[in-house]
């Protein structure tokens, strides 16, 4: 082993006393070659034993946990060794040797290792890695690189605490020092060993910036009560749970791990720690996919249809409703087990919208499909148009995250256009309208309007409409063209509401106006790209 | 095309409470009746709860031959409606009212005061700050733009709020009768 030196012997022979694996030897020696870890267990195993063996003459023997090994004895063939190793438990098991004279080792050596719980051991093994690739490629993603992400049981960071103070006390006898970021860390040292082993069974390479995660969360049942002597030791570290999930969450105790002082610690945790029974279960694999966006613009031509679901007490009021339509289809194209709809502002029920359209974008959350060439949005958009005529997408096309910033800016700042058809309860001449051409930027104080006020604050709105056309019709109907700052409640300037938005076009005319139509005609946001 | 009854009141419906007549003779103050309307939005069949307080018809007020000569919010030593002020979507730091507090006392000009209750439970939202300025929009548009008040009943409440209260067609039947018994 070379990159053992003499002054690491003692931590070497002292853990390996203790039930420490040889991965988390390495780890507390800071070996920090990849390619060693990476190693079969047996041969580091091998090696470790030869490593000490170099300089018996001063020990007696090698010390495993509860089993007489012939320890000065090398087993010499590896190679017989395989996946038999593994008991249904698995454990793996200390293979007597040919010599030895106990042959009653009827228990399978309790090998699990004292610091990783299994973790550096048997879930680097080619069985797991088989597991976790079956688990992604039964879930049918489409991907190109990956994050694997693991969680890790908190007890894990007890144990290894117990350990580096057991190191470091034992390299303090050799007026040496140890610090705690010198050792390698468990989590780095396991992504050595597992990223290689999943890029070649999953023929993708593992990536960090990636939004493919394949996540496993590991438990330890058996050791879950280690981390509760912290709790008495320091409790402000331990808030009570929100759900019935635990209060001994990894942060909660490598904080607590931070503060405690050494001796309280060894006096509550037994050091070095105790070999345990069993081995770590993964107790999930998951998948989950970054979020895509697709983006585009709508058209709406139904009267009666609402931009969201429209449900009270659970029951459905209008049929169907612009999110719907367009996003049915993505979800299934996607894959994506749930979507976030959002437009650059809004329209009534009643209220068509007319034009370019209006801006909207669609998060489809955990999407199983991720690419799609310009064709298939395309067709896609086709597919959309065809299955409904109260609504109609354009430029439709998957952007970035980012880019949704570009549409919320619209909502805010750009101008719209309306049409309305006004009715008054006084006869009008042509006359009578026409300088409402000639009026520009009229500034209106707008109070909250009545039929959204018992769920939105009271509060006045300043706005402008910034041009009119009139288009006269009948001695009570005339047509309006407007065009305003964004935010304008269009129906209430023109009856007014109780006075509460003025000036209207009623109090403008000296009449009582009441608006029939409005139609969006367009909604001057220049985003998404045309296509 | 039929003029459509139009304008902003067209999505409410009304609701009247009718006034206690008053011994005749002396100079009483009388208690008109005066209806409310609450917002019922019929093309879309959602509850929408608001109600606005208006004055009826029938009332005193709106009768021809009365003048209007004040409006008062100030209904008692500690209480003015105009300093009513709610913030929120929930409309924290509302008055709350009671059917019979009142939301403001009008003089006519003959010497008449009226005080103007709320008929309703809930938080007042505004009282309508117009009819200071300009009386005279209270006797000519009474139903829109000379409103009173804007109360919000309490979500559970909202749908009880009608019991006690006349529809349009039960308040005209009421004024009919009252109209044939003193002839």
């Amino acid at each position: 082993m070379s990159s053992l030196t003499e002054k690491d012997r003692p931590i070497v022979q002292l853990l390996l006393n203790t039930g420490t694996c040889p991965r988390c030897i390495l780890r507390f020696c800071c070996v920090g070659s990849q390619a060693l870890y990476r190693r079969p267990y047996k041969d580091l195993m091998k090696d470790l034993k030869e490593f000490l063996k170099n300089n018996q003459e001063k020990e007696d023997r090698v010390c495993f946990d509860v089993v007489d090994p012939p320890c000065k004895r090398i087993r010499l063939e590896h190679t017989e060794e395989g996946p038999d190793d593994l008991n249904h438990n698995g454990a793996l098991q200390q293979i007597p040797s040919v010599n030895d004279e106990n042959t009653a080792v009827e228990n399978s050596a309790v090998n699990i290792c004292s610091v990783c719980l299994g973790i550096l051991q048997e879930f680097c093994e080619a069985d797991f890695v088989k597991k976790v690739c079956q688990k992604v490629n039964s879930a049918d993603y489409q991907f190109t690189s990956f994050v694997f992400s693991v969680s890790l049981p908190p007890q894990l960071s007890v144990r290894e605490r117990a350990a580096w103070l057991l190191v470091k006390q034992e390299m303090g006898k050799l007026g040496l020092s140890l610090a705690k970021d010198d050792i390698v860390q468990l989590k780095e040292a396991y992504k050595w060993i597992i990223h290689p082993q999943l890029s070649e069974e999953l023929g993708a390479p593992a990536d960090g910036k990636v939004l493919f995660e394949v996540s496993v969360v590991f438990a330890h049942p058996e050791t879950e009560e280690e981390c509760h002597f912290l709790a008495t030791a320091c409790p402000d570290c331990f808030k009570p749970a929100k759900n019935k999930q635990s209060v001994f969450t990894r942060m909660a105790v490598i904080k607590a791990l931070e503060k405690i002082k050494e001796e309280d610690f060894l006096k509550h945790f037994p050091c070095p720690p105790s070999s345990p029974k069993n081995l770590c279960v993964a107790l999930e694999i998951q998948c989950n996919n970054g979020a895509v966006f697709v983006a585009g613009r709508y058209n709406k031509y139904s009267r009666n249809l609402p931009q969201t679901p429209w449900i009270i007490d659970g029951e459905r009021k209008l049929e169907s409703s612009v999110e719907e339509l367009i996003s049915e289809h993505l979800m299934a194209e996607f894959q994506a087990d749930s979507f976030n709809f959002s437009s650059s502002g809004r329209e009534d029920v009643d209220v068509r919208t007319l034009g370019n359209g209006r801006p909207f974008a669609i998060e489809l959350v955990n999407p199983r499909r991720i690419r799609f060439t310009a064709e298939e949005m395309k067709g896609l958009q086709q597919t959309i148009n065809n299955s409904s005529d109260k609504i109609q997408v354009r430029d439709l096309q998957l952007v970035t995250r980012e880019a949704i910033g570009r549409m919320k800016e619209g909502e805010e700042e750009k101008t719209k256009t309306y049409s309305a058809l006004i009715w008054t309860d006084k006869a009008i001449q042509k006359e009578d309208i026409a300088f409402l051409d000639d009026i520009k930027e009229l500034k209106l104080d707008q109070k909250t309007p009545l039929r959204v006020l018992h769920r939105r604050p009271l509060a006045v709105r300043c706005r402008i409409i910034h041009t009119m056309k009139s288009e006269y019709i009948d001695e009570h109907h005339f047509r309006l063209h407007l065009k305003t700052q964004a935010g304008t409640y269009i129906k209430e300037f023109v009856h007014g509401d109780f006075g509460r938005t003025k000036p209207n076009i009623g109090s403008l005319l000296n009449r009582t106006a009441d608006i029939l139509e409005l139609d969006v005609e367009s909604v001057d946001v220049d985003w998404p790209p045309t296509l | 095309m039929a003029a459509a009854p139009g304008g902003a009141e067209r999505y409410f419906t009304r609701w009247y409470k009718p006034g206690t007549r008053r011994a005749r003779g002396g100079r009483g103050r009388g208690s008109g009746g005066h209806g409310f309307s609450q917002l019922q939005r019929n093309n879309y069949i959602s509850f929408c709860r608001i109600c606005v307080i208006t004055l009826a018809e029938a009332h005193p007020l709106l009768q021809s031959g009365k003048t209007i000569k004040s409006i008062n919010y100030q209904i008692s030593a500690n209480c003015s409606r105009l300093q009513n002020k709610v913030s929120g979507k929930s409309k924290r730091g509302a008055q709350f009212l009671t059917e019979l507090a009142p939301l403001c006392r009008i003089s006519s000009s003959d010497g008449e005061e009226y005080t103007i209750y709320s008929c309703i439970r809930g938080r007042l939202i505004e009282v309508n700050e117009n009819i200071l300025s300009n009386p005279a929009i209270l006797q000519e548009k009474p139903s829109t733009e000379g409103y009173i008040a804007v109360v919000l009943p309490k979500f559970e409440e909202s749908k009880s709020i009608t019991q006690g209260l006349l529809t349009q067609k039960e308040y005209e039947e009421v004024l009919l009768k009252r109209l044939n018994s003193s002839s």
